[in-house]
């Protein structure tokens, strides 16, 4: 069985981010980045199927300028086999991700797909049922456990109430949750050995697809900051402001 | 212009998160309602008491019952005709379907707005609520979802919709429901309660969160956690709140053990009144918090409790 997951070049989550003077988006030159930490759970749940000898290939795919080469990187050094990039330097929408992402498995023929259930640039969390909505897929978002059988995969995942379980008809979707996994870190001699394994770039227009935004963005600015507020001696004066000052409890 | 919303409820209860989608469809236009569920008259009857209401959707059958993506993604696109726009609150459910829906109409989708500048152009908050985008949208039908507490809730009652039912539903047979884990609790739901009391890593243990609850029964409040406290498993995934977890808005919001990353902080810096309890004068919790105590919440969290009683 051949295993997809999909990685996101994003600025890292312990990045302060600041928006650019004029407005239009946020400061991204000489800023660190990383791979989406959704999909790095992602990866790392692939690598797992592989070592399980459920999966027999992990393909790491990206969407993304020249750089997204690093992210696929990462994903083959943590133990991907092989990589393939969209290259594009367009800012891509979850749209225009899944139709590309759609024309790869079309190519490849995986069973199963593995992405993160958001990125935590856009925090859109669409791609996952995008690509299973035009692939006619079943999809299993939110995961945060897994079991294959033939033919079937079980999904528990996180909803607001709890806990859920589906069972989805392969091959499917999945988009990953927090408590899927732990991520391993790549070692050395991986690092290594993932300069070795080979990442076929290829773009939008080689795959015929429209990739045009269909929002705009008409402005980014900072939200709102909280007004400073005080520190209180003790728990007494905590209840006396609740209930005399803020007046909430 | 013609708004279709999609009520969150579970075939018995309507959830209030449809009352703050409808308000927000209501700045939009003439808003009909979709009620997609198993046995969920009780549900439709509700909806329709909702103001501005103009029509309300019931289409039921079993393939609907658990809200399964795969069969309720087919249904709005066949009712997706003229509507302008089509808004679902952005619950984990709305999270599951909207996509779907947007990619079969061959459409962006809009995600957590959390308000409306006009027809086409909506704010939504990214990067864990650190900038918010203004974005405007050329496409014909608008597929939005709505981070409720952007939004007032419509009134749940005085409306007087038209019931109709739906026919043609189908199951896609891609999927089925296997079975719930859900947290059973008399308090309040966390994203509707006028106060939330949250606990983190510096809460140590699960069997410390009942001196949270003990003054959460106190104030009728909600208890939540940070993502660090579920998963040391000290309470369940849905106790999450942050940028990957639940948003809150609540009255007062009380953290208690919790550092204060940007991640958490997306999740409740919209509260009105903030206090944060922790014993490091450092955490940047207190840059958010309206009134901080610094102190050892094992001192600290029993005494509020004492004080709350005088
Ligand atoms: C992709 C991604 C998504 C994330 N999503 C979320 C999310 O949705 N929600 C979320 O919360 N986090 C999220 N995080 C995690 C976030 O970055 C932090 O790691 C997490 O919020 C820390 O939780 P905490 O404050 O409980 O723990 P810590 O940061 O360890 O803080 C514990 C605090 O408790 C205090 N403390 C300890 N003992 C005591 C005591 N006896 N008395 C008083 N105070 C005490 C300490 O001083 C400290 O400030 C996410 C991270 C990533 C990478």
């Amino acid at each position: 069985m051949k295993v997809l997951v999909a990685v996101k070049r994003v600025v890292d989550y312990n990045v302060k981010i600041r928006v650019n003077s004029n407005q239009t988006a946020v400061e991204t030159a000489n800023v660190k980045m990383s791979m989406n930490p959704f999909d790095e759970i992602a990866v790392e749940e692939g690598i797992r199927l592989k070592e399980a000898g459920t999966a027999s290939e992990l393909i790491a795919f990206s969407v993304g300028p020249k750089q997204s080469q690093e992210t696929i990187r990462t994903a083959l050094a943590m133990g991907a086999d092989r990589g393939i990039l969209v290259e594009t330097d367009i800012i891509v929408e979850p749209l225009a991700v899944a139709k590309c992402l759609k024309a790869i498995v079309e190519k490849e023929n995986p069973d199963l797909v593995i992405v993160g259930k958001q990125a935590i640039d856009d925090d859109s969390n669409q791609t996952g049922q995008m690509l299973a909505a035009l692939l006619g897929w079943s999809q299993g978002t939110f995961a945060s456990k897994l079991i294959l059988s033939d033919g079937s995969i079980k999904v528990t995942r996180e909803v607001d109430g709890g806990l859920e379980t589906v069972d989805l008809k392969m091959p499917a979707v999945v988009t990953t949750d927090l408590r899927l996994n732990e991520p391993r870190y790549a070692s050395l001699p991986n690092i290594m050995k993932a300069k070795k394994k080979t990442i076929d770039v290829t773009n939008p227009e080689e795959l015929g697809i429209d990739i045009s935004p269909r929002l705009t963005v008409l402005k980014v600015e900072e939200p709102a900051k909280r007004l400073a507020g005080v520190m209180v001696e003790d728990v007494v004066q905590l209840v006396d402001k609740l209930r005399n000052e803020a007046k909430v409890i | 212009m013609s708004v279709l919303v999609i009520a969150e409820h579970d075939n018995a209860e309507l959830k209030p998160a449809t009352l703050s989608t409808v308000a927000a469809a209501a700045q939009l236009g003439d808003v009909d309602i979709l009620v997609a569920g198993e046995n969920c008259n009780a549900v439709a009857n509700t909806a329709a008491k909702i103001a501005g209401v103009g029509r309300v959707l019931k289409a039921d059958a079993l393939a609907l019952k658990t809200g399964l993506a795969e069969n309720v993604a087919p249904l709005i696109v066949q009712l997706s005709s003229g509507y302008s726009h089509i808004l679902a609150p952005a619950t984990t459910n709305g999270k599951n379907i909207m996509p779907r829906v947007a990619a079969l109409l061959d459409v962006a989708q809009i995600s957590e707005i959390t308000s409306v500048v006009s027809a086409d152009t909506f704010v939504r908050p990214i990067y864990a609520g650190n900038a918010m985008a203004t974005v405007q949208s050329d496409d014909a039908i608008k597929i939005i979802t709505v981070r409720t507490t952007g939004f007032d809730t419509a009134p749940a009652e005085g409306g007087s919709a038209t019931l109709e039912d739906v026919s043609n539903i189908t199951d896609a047979a891609l999927s089925s429901f296997a079975g719930q884990e859900l947290t059973v609790s008399e308090r309040p739901e966390l994203t509707s309660a006028k106060v939330v009391i949250s606990g983190g890593r510096g809460m140590q243990s699960g069997e410390n969160f009942p001196m949270l609850e003990k003054i959460a029964d106190k104030l009728g409040a909600a208890v939540g956690a940070s993502r660090a406290a579920v998963d040391a498993g000290f309470v369940p995934n849905d106790y999450q709140v942050g940028q990957t977890g639940k948003v809150v808005a609540p009255d007062l919001y009380i953290a208690v053990g919790i550092s204060g990353a940007i991640q958490h902080l997306a999740g409740m810096k919209d509260s009105k009144v903030i206090v944060a309890i922790n014993k490091d004068e450092e955490a940047p919790i207190f840059q958010v918090a309206d009134y901080g105590l610094v102190a050892d919440l094992f001192e600290a969290v029993p005494d509020l409790s004492a004080e709350l009683n005088k």
